[in-house]
């Protein structure tokens, strides 16, 4: 292991010189990773996140981690995950589809629970029938558990949204979980130019005396709902106990919306906000709109795209402005219930302007040209 | 100048690890690139493919190159057996594009397939690359090696200088590289066959040089 020196993490984000590699997303999280100062990280494989924590371990072993070690399950690792960040580690896990189903209990308990945990999901189809491909569908039900989401388009966005959720999610007035998502393999397994900072630079450590919530007490919400909850008692302090505490968790996702613009940036990446055709997308549906909107550029077509890198909290305002101007809004995503679209549509006045296609699912890619046809038929209309 | 690449052959042939080397190339060379491999639940000898982009530009587009303007076939399986993710193998091929198959055996393709690539104007450069393979570096596992070179030759879509720097980087085990279980199997088998990285670096590079000149002056 190399000597290394804890940085200003606004330095390291923004300022610190950039090595290029040419990575695939599996590697950029584990550079990012290692860049990160985690005390523990707890792993399970499953396709297509394997090689990220199968990295992870490597580092672990090299000394850049203090302790690692393989679970039981999905289940068992998000919850150790849980007491480790209870006892005020910071921690590091990843899954894939199946694996985030299998663990979702422990989503809206980490949030519950004020657990600034980071992790990391590689998104793939869910059973039945079996597929090992790219489908995002998990993120839909990961919105509403109380984490915070990001949705990475390539492994440069994975790298750096992995070591700036740790210092996003561990802000005192925030203090709740990090889903960094990407859809499996357009990401995890592609190979692209990744810039990293200097292996010798990492995050401070987290320091859990900045924690709102006291660590492990038994006798004080969030600890205290576990153990004699007070949901368990009919009494009106019970229920008005746990529903103060939800608002207060949607609350702390409002308030890290100052953090995430100062340390990760915009929320949407805007091209062409005028346009008569706006197109809105995230994660590899962004990078394949992006190709598309270029073509239709070039043919004179008036297209624009709002890339959303945040999905929760969600950037209501914005979206809401972006909408006013385009006679049509195109949503092209990698799932089937069109969770994005249904985002939009739900914040919007005009809703009858969105176009919840091209939705590709079940691991096939999404040509550019499917957009582009979206395109014609909306100018059409 | 703008590539996208689709090579389909069958898992263990190193397709993957051509794409890597091909994609590491290109960025050597100051290219934009993007590589994908496409597979199931891993097994030597599934259909396996992997996707290539190759760009002056910044790359954007992921996923299957499903309108390439390169295929290269690794297996006459991929024609005759469906061994691919496309049917007809060729689907989506741009006209005026670039076919490479690995064969010996110029009659492959049904009379129908070949007059649908004569309308399209397809460039199609047999080579018996798995004979090659084998010829030069003394296994079959270098066919990947040959087909390279044979792409290289007719496009020169990158420098060999750069493709000796990603093979070398690949092969010296000087840099970290994580592999998927059956391809460190096949690391393995290689590294056993040659007493010196040094070596299987040549051979590899002399599989590429053979079929790169062959495929230069045809």
């Amino acid at each position: 292991m190399m000597e290394r020196k804890v940085v200003d993490p606004e330095y390291m984000f923004k300022r610190a010189p950039r090595e290029k590699k040419f990575l695939i997303g599996n590697e950029a999280v584990a550079e990012a990773v290692k860049r990160a100062n985690v005390d523990i990280a707890i792993a399970y494989p499953i396709t297509p996140q394997s090689e990220a924590t199968h990295i992870v371990g490597d580092i672990y072993a090299e000394g850049y981690i203090k302790d690692y070690y393989r679970g039981e399950d999905e289940f068992n690792v998000m919850s150790a995950i849980a007491g480790a960040r209870m006892g005020g580690a910071r921690t590091f896990t990843a899954t894939s589809g199946p694996g985030t189903l299998r663990a979702f209990e422990m989503f809206p308990l980490w949030a519950g629970a004020r657990l600034p945990v980071v992790c990391a999901f590689m998104c793939r189809g869910v059973n039945s029938p079996l597929t090992i491909q790219p489908d995002n569908i998990e993120i839909g039900w990961l919105m509403d558990t109380g984490m915070l989401i990001f949705h990475a388009e390539n492994p440069q966005e994975f790298f750096d949204m992995t070591l700036q959720a740790y210092i996003v999610a561990e802000q005192p007035d925030v203090h709740i979980p990090i889903g960094v998502c990407v859809d499996g393999f357009f990401v995890t397994h592609t190979r692209e130019i990744v810039e990293v900072t200097p292996e010798d630079e990492m995050l401070p450590p987290y320091d859990p005396s900045t924690s709102p919530v006291p660590i492990m007490d038994m006798e004080v919400p969030p600890i205290r709902q576990m153990r004699d909850p007070f949901v368990m008692k009919s009494n009106y302090i019970s229920y008005n106990t746990h529903a103060s505490w939800q608002q207060e968790v949607r609350a702390a996702g409002e308030r890290a919306k100052k953090h995430i613009a100062r340390y990760v940036g915009k929320f949407i990446e805007v091209t062409n906000p005028d346009a008569e055709i706006l197109l809105i997308a995230s994660g590899t549906a962004a990078a394949q709109a992006r190709v598309a909107m270029e073509q239709a550029r070039e043919k004179g077509m008036d297209v624009g795209l709002a890339k959303i890198r945040v999905i929760r909290p969600f950037p209501e305002d914005e979206v809401r402005e972006l909408a006013e101007n385009p006679r049509i809004i195109i949503v092209p995503e990698h799932n089937i219930v069109g969770w994005l679209a249904r985002e939009i549509k739900s914040r919007i006045d005009n809703s009858g302007k969105v176009r919840g296609h091209p939705r590709v699912f079940g691991g096939m890619t999404m040509p550019p040209e499917f957009i582009m046809e979206e395109i014609v038929n909306g100018r059409a209309r | 100048m703008k590539s996208s690449i689709r090579m389909s052959g069958l898992g263990g042939q190193g397709m993957v690890t051509a794409a890597n080397l091909l994609g590491t190339a290109a960025v050597k060379d100051g290219k934009y690139s993007i590589v994908i491999p496409f597979f199931g639940a891993e097994k030597r000898l599934a259909p396996t493919e992997s996707y290539l982009r190759i760009s002056d530009e910044e790359v954007y587009e992921k996923g299957e190159a499903v309108y390439p303007n390169i295929i290269m076939v690794f297996h006459k399986d991929v024609i005759d057996k469906g061994k691919c993710y496309t049917m007809p193998f060729y689907e989506g091929l741009q006209s005026e594009g670039l076919l490479i198959i690995n064969s010996a055996n110029k009659v492959l393709i049904p009379e129908y397939d070949i007059s649908k690539l004569r309308e399209l104007k397809i460039n199609i450069i047999y080579v018996s690359a798995s004979k090659i393979a084998m010829e030069v570096a003394g296994t079959e596992l270098a066919t990947n090696m040959v087909m390279l070179g044979a792409l290289i030759g007719v496009t020169e879509i990158v420098t060999l200088e750069s493709m000796e720097k990603a093979i070398t980087e690949r092969f010296s085990g000087k840099t970290k590289f994580i592999a998927s279980g059956t391809t460190a199997a096949l690391d393995d088998v290689l590294k056993k066959k040659y007493t010196k990285a040094a070596q299987l670096i040549e051979k590899n590079m002399e599989a590429i040089r053979v079929a790169y000149t062959s495929t230069k002056n045809a």
